[in-house]
C-alpha cells in the first residue's frame, strides 16, 4: 500500500533523478567517507596487532616442527598401527635414518627432540645421541642399527608419541596449560601432583587480583567520597595526589616500593630506629604475596578512585539531606540512599582493576619473588627463558580468554564510549 | 575547612575526623612512595636506604653522584635517545592515523560502529603481556624483531586507542553546521579540516598525544620483547638495572622522571580546561 501512495508522488532532484535514489547515493557516499577515515588506522590496528595476537592464537595449536623435521618416517607412520604391539618396519626405520641424518645435519634435530620431550622426558637426549651416531650407520638392517644406537627405538612408546605429535595441530598445549595431558592411548590425564603447577597459578592469580581489586575498593572509596563532598576546589586539589602516581612511570613506582620494603629498605630501618623489631628478625614485605599486593594496590589506586569519583560527583547532596530530614540516621541515609547510587562506580573501578590486575606483568616480577608472581610472570619465562612457545602461547591464549569476559562485563555495565581517562 | 553544623551529635564529630584522618593516611600511601625517592637520589653511598648522615642533614651524606652517572653513562645516555626517537615517531603515527579515526567514528552513519571501535581500542584491554608475546612471535617471522621500527609500530598500536578515545570525547557536541557553513562558502574539504576543524578539535588532539607519548615512554613489556639492547628504553634500562645490578642511579632517573610527570599532568590539565573552554564557546 504504502509503496504505490509512494510511486505516485514520487519526488525528483533537479536533474531529474527520483528524490529516493539520488539521497541513497549521498549516504552510501557518506558511509564511504567515514569508513576511509577509520580505514587507515584499522589497516595500522590489524597488521601491527591484530596479526600478532592471531599468530599467537595459531602458535598454542601449531605443531609442524615433528612432520617438518621428520617428514619421511611421519608420513609412513601415518598406515602404522601401534594397537598390534609391534614396531614398525624396517621401511619406517630407514626413513627415520633418513630423516635423522638430515636433521643432524641441518641442526634442527635439537628442535624436535625439545619438542617432543615437553611431552615425554628423555626424548631430548634420545635424539641427541642418536643425531651423533646416524653418521656411522651405512647399511640395513637399518631397525637392529638405530636400536643399538638408542634402545629408546626399541620402545613401541617412542613411536606411538612421534605418531602422536605428526600432525599439524595439537591441543596439546591446553591440556599441559592446565596441568593435564593426553596420552598416547587418547587417554586424558592429570599429570603428577609436583607438576601441577599452572592451575594453582591461574588460582593464585584470580585471588591475588581478588585480593588487590578488593583493598583498592576500600582505600579508595572514602577518598573518592571525601573528594566528592568537599567543594570543587579542594577536590581538585587532592585530585592531583591520585592523578601524580597515575601519571608516573609504572617503574618508579616499583622501584619506590622496593626502596620502602626491602629488607635494608625504608619501612624496615625505621621499623628498628623506633624498636618495633629488631635487626635480627627484620619482616620479609618483598618478594614475596605481600609485596605484589601492596605495590599493585598503590599501582592501580588511580584506577578505582576515578571512576568512583566521577559516579560521586553526579550525586545530588541533597539526596542524603532529604533522609536526614525525614529522620534516617545519616549512617542509614548513606548506606540506604547515597551507596546504591554509587554502584555503578564501583561496578566500573573494581572490573578495571581486576582485568589490569590479573594481566600484570612487571611489578609481580620485580617485588613477587617466587610466591607472589602471575600467570603472565609464567607466559613470559616460556617465551624468554624455557622457550615453549606453544605452551606460552597456550597459557596466553586462556588468559585473554578470561580477559575478554570481563571486557564484555564492563562494557555491559559501563559502555566502552563512556571510558573516560582524565 | 569549613566549621562543622552545629546540629551533629558527639559522635558524628568524632567520624567526621576520624574519616578524615583515614583519607589523610590514604592519600599519604598514594603520594609517600613517590616523594621518598626523591632525597635517596642524592645519598652519598650506594644503599636504598636513609643514612646516619642524611638524617642528621650532614652535607657530607649527599651527593650528586648519582646524577652524574646518569648524565655520562652511555648505557642510560643512549636509553634516553631511544626513548625519546621511540616516542616520537610512535606517537607521531598513532596521533595521525587516530585524529583520523576518530573523525570518522564520531560520524553519524558509518556502519558497524561498535565492532570497529572495539577492534581499534582492543590494544588498551588486551593484558600487554599477550600484546608482547604476539607481537613477539609476528614481528620475529617478519624481520621487525629486534629494530626500532618494530618497536615503534608496536607503540604506536598501543598509543592509538588514547588518541581515538581523546579526540572522539572531544568530538562529542562538535557542531556539524560548521563544516557545512564552511563548505556553503566556498571552503574544499581540506580547508574546512585544517581552518574549521581542527582548531576545535586540537585540545584534544594534543592530549591524545600526550596519552600516547606517555603510554611509549613509559612501556616496558613490550620493549623487552620486541626490542633489544639496541632499542633500550628508560624504562628497559631501569628494568633491568632493578633485576642485576641496583644501583642509586635508578633513583636519580625516577627523581626525573616524577617531575617529568608532574609537568604532563599540568599539561593535561591546562589542555582539558582549554578544551572545555572552546566548546563551551562554540555551544552557546
Amino acid at each position: 500500500m504504502a509503496n504505490t501512495v509512494q510511486q505516485s508522488e514520487e519526488l525528483f532532484t533537479a536533474d531529474g533523478t527520483p528524490l529516493q535514489v539520488s539521497l541513497a547515493r549521498v549516504h552510501r557516499r557518506q558511509k564511504l567517507r567515514a569508513l576511509l577515515l577509520v580505514a587507515p588506522l584499522f589497516i595500522f590496528i590489524f597488521i601491527t596487532f591484530v596479526l600478532p595476537i592471531g599468530d599467537m592464537l595459531f602458535r598454542s595449536v601449531e605443531n609442524a616442527i615433528v612432520a617438518n623435521i621428520l617428514p619421511r618416517s611421519t608420513k609412513l607412520l601415518a598406515n602404522w598401527d601401534p594397537s598390534f604391539g609391534e614396531l614398525p618396519s624396517e621401511k619406517v626405520f630407514a626413513a627415520l635414518l633418513k630423516d635423522l641424518k638430515e636433521s643432524h645435519k641441518n641442526r634442527t634435530i635439537t628442535r624436535v627432540g625439545q619438542r617432543l620431550n615437553y611431552e615425554s622426558p628423555g626424548m631430548s637426549s634420545l635424539f641427541r645421541s642418536s643425531g651423533r651416531k646416524v653418521k656411522r650407520i651405512k647399511e640395513p638392517p637399518y631397525t637392529e642399527a638405530l636400536i643399538k644406537a638408542n634402545k629408546g627405538w626399541g620402545q613401541i612408546e617412542t613411536w606411538m608419541l612421534i605418531k602422536h605429535f605428526s600432525p599439524a595441530y595439537t591441543d596439546g598445549y591446553f591440556f599441559a596449560a592446565v596441568d593435564a595431558k593426553r596420552l598416547v592411548s587418547g587417554e586424558i590425564i592429570r599429570v603428577e601432583e609436583n607438576q601441577r603447577i599452572y592451575l594453582a597459578l591461574f588460582v593464585r592469580t584470580l585471588r591475588l587480583s581478588f585480593i588487590i581489586t578488593v583493598t583498592t575498593l576500600l582505600l579508595g572509596f572514602p577518598i573518592a567520597y571525601l573528594m566528592a563532598i568537599l567543594p570543587t576546589k579542594i577536590s581538585n586539589l587532592l585530585l592531583i595526589f591520585v592523578l601524580l602516581p597515575f601519571w608516573t612511570s609504572l617503574l618508579v613506582r616499583t622501584t619506590a616500593w622496593i626502596v620502602l620494603l626491602q629488607q635494608q629498605g625504608v619501612i624496615n630501618e625505621f621499623l628498628i630506629m623506633v624498636g618495633m623489631v629488631n635487626t635480627e628478625n627484620r619482616p620479609e614485605m618483598i618478594h614475596n604475596e605481600f609485596g605484589t599486593i601492596v605495590a599493585m594496590t598503590h599501582i592501580l589506586l588511580p584506577f578505582m578512585v576515578l571512576p568512583l569519583f566521577s559516579v560521586m560527583k553526579t550525586i545530588p547532596k541533597s539526596y542524603v539531606r532529604a533522609a536526614v530530614s525525614l529522620g534516617a540516621h545519616p549512617w542509614l541515609a548513606f548506606w540506604k540512599i547515597y551507596f546504591p547510587n554509587t554502584v555503578p562506580g564501583i561496578g566500573a573501578g573494581a572490573i578495571l582493576v581486576f582485568i589490569i590486575a590479573i594481566g600484570y606483568y612487571i611489578t609481580p616480577e620485580l617485588v613477587g619473588g617466587t610466591t607472589g608472581t602471575f600467570i603472565s610472570n609464567r607466559i613470559a619465562y616460556h617465551i624468554s627463558s624455557s622457550l615453549n612457545w606453544g605452551l606460552g602461547a597456550a597459557l596466553g591464549v586462556i588468559l585473554l580468554g578470561v580477559v575478554t569476559v570481563l571486557y564484555l562485563l564492563y562494557d555491559k555495565i559501563v559502555g566502552i564510549d563512556n571510558m573516560k581517562l582524565s | 575547612m569549613a566549621s562543622l553544623p552545629p546540629y551533629l551529635s558527639a559522635s558524628e564529630r568524632v567520624w567526621h575526623y576520624v574519616f578524615r584522618i583515614i583519607c589523610g593516611l590514604t592519600f599519604f600511601f598514594l603520594i609517600f612512595p613517590l616523594v621518598v625517592v626523591v632525597p635517596l637520589s642524592f645519598n652519598a653511598v650506594p644503599f636504598f636506604t636513609f643514612t646516619k648522615e642524611m638524617l642528621a642533614f650532614d652535607p657530607a651524606g649527599y651527593s650528586l653522584k648519582w646524577y652524574e652517572d646518569f648524565f655520562t653513562n652511555l648505557n642510560w645516555q643512549g636509553a634516553v635517545r631511544n626513548s625519546f626517537i621511540i616516542g616520537f615517531f610512535a606517537t607521531l603515527l598513532s596521533t595521525t592515523l587516530g585524529t583520523l579515526a576518530a573523525l570518522g567514528l564520531s560520524r553519524p552513519n558509518l556502519p558497524a560502529k561498535t565492532l570497529l571501535m572495539s577492534i581499534l581500542i582492543s590494544p588498551m584491554i588486551v593484558p600487554l603481556i599477550i600484546s608482547a608475546a604476539g607481537m613477539f612471535f609476528f614481528y620475529s617471522r617478519i624481520g621487525l624483531q629486534g629494530t626500532h621500527i618494530g618497536v615503534i609500530l608496536a607503540h604506536a598500536a598501543l598509543g592509538t586507542p588514547f588518541v581515538v578515545i581523546t579526540v572522539t570525547a572531544t568530538l562529542v557536541g562538535f557542531d556539524n553546521n560548521l563544516i557545512r557553513a564552511a563548505a556553503s562558502l566556498g571552503a574544499s574539504p581540506t580547508t574546512t579540516f585544517f581552518k574549521v576543524i581542527m582548531p576545535l578539535i586540537l585540545p584534544g588532539v594534543i592530549s591524545g598525544a600526550l596519552f600516547a607519548f606517555i603510554t611509549s615512554f613509559d612501556e616496558v613489556v613490550v620493549v623487552l620483547f620486541v626490542g633489544s639492547f639496541k632499542q633500550r628504553t628508560i624504562p628497559w634500562q631501569m628494568f633491568s638495572g632493578i633485576r642485576e645490578h641496583i644501583s642509586p642511579t635508578i633513583l636519580a632517573v625516577a627523581t626525573i622522571l616524577v617531575l617529568f610527570s608532574i609537568a604532563l599532568l599540568f599539561s593535561v590539565e591546562l589542555l582539558r580546561r582549554r578544551s572545555e573552554r572552546l566548546r563551551g564557546i562554540q555551544q552557546t
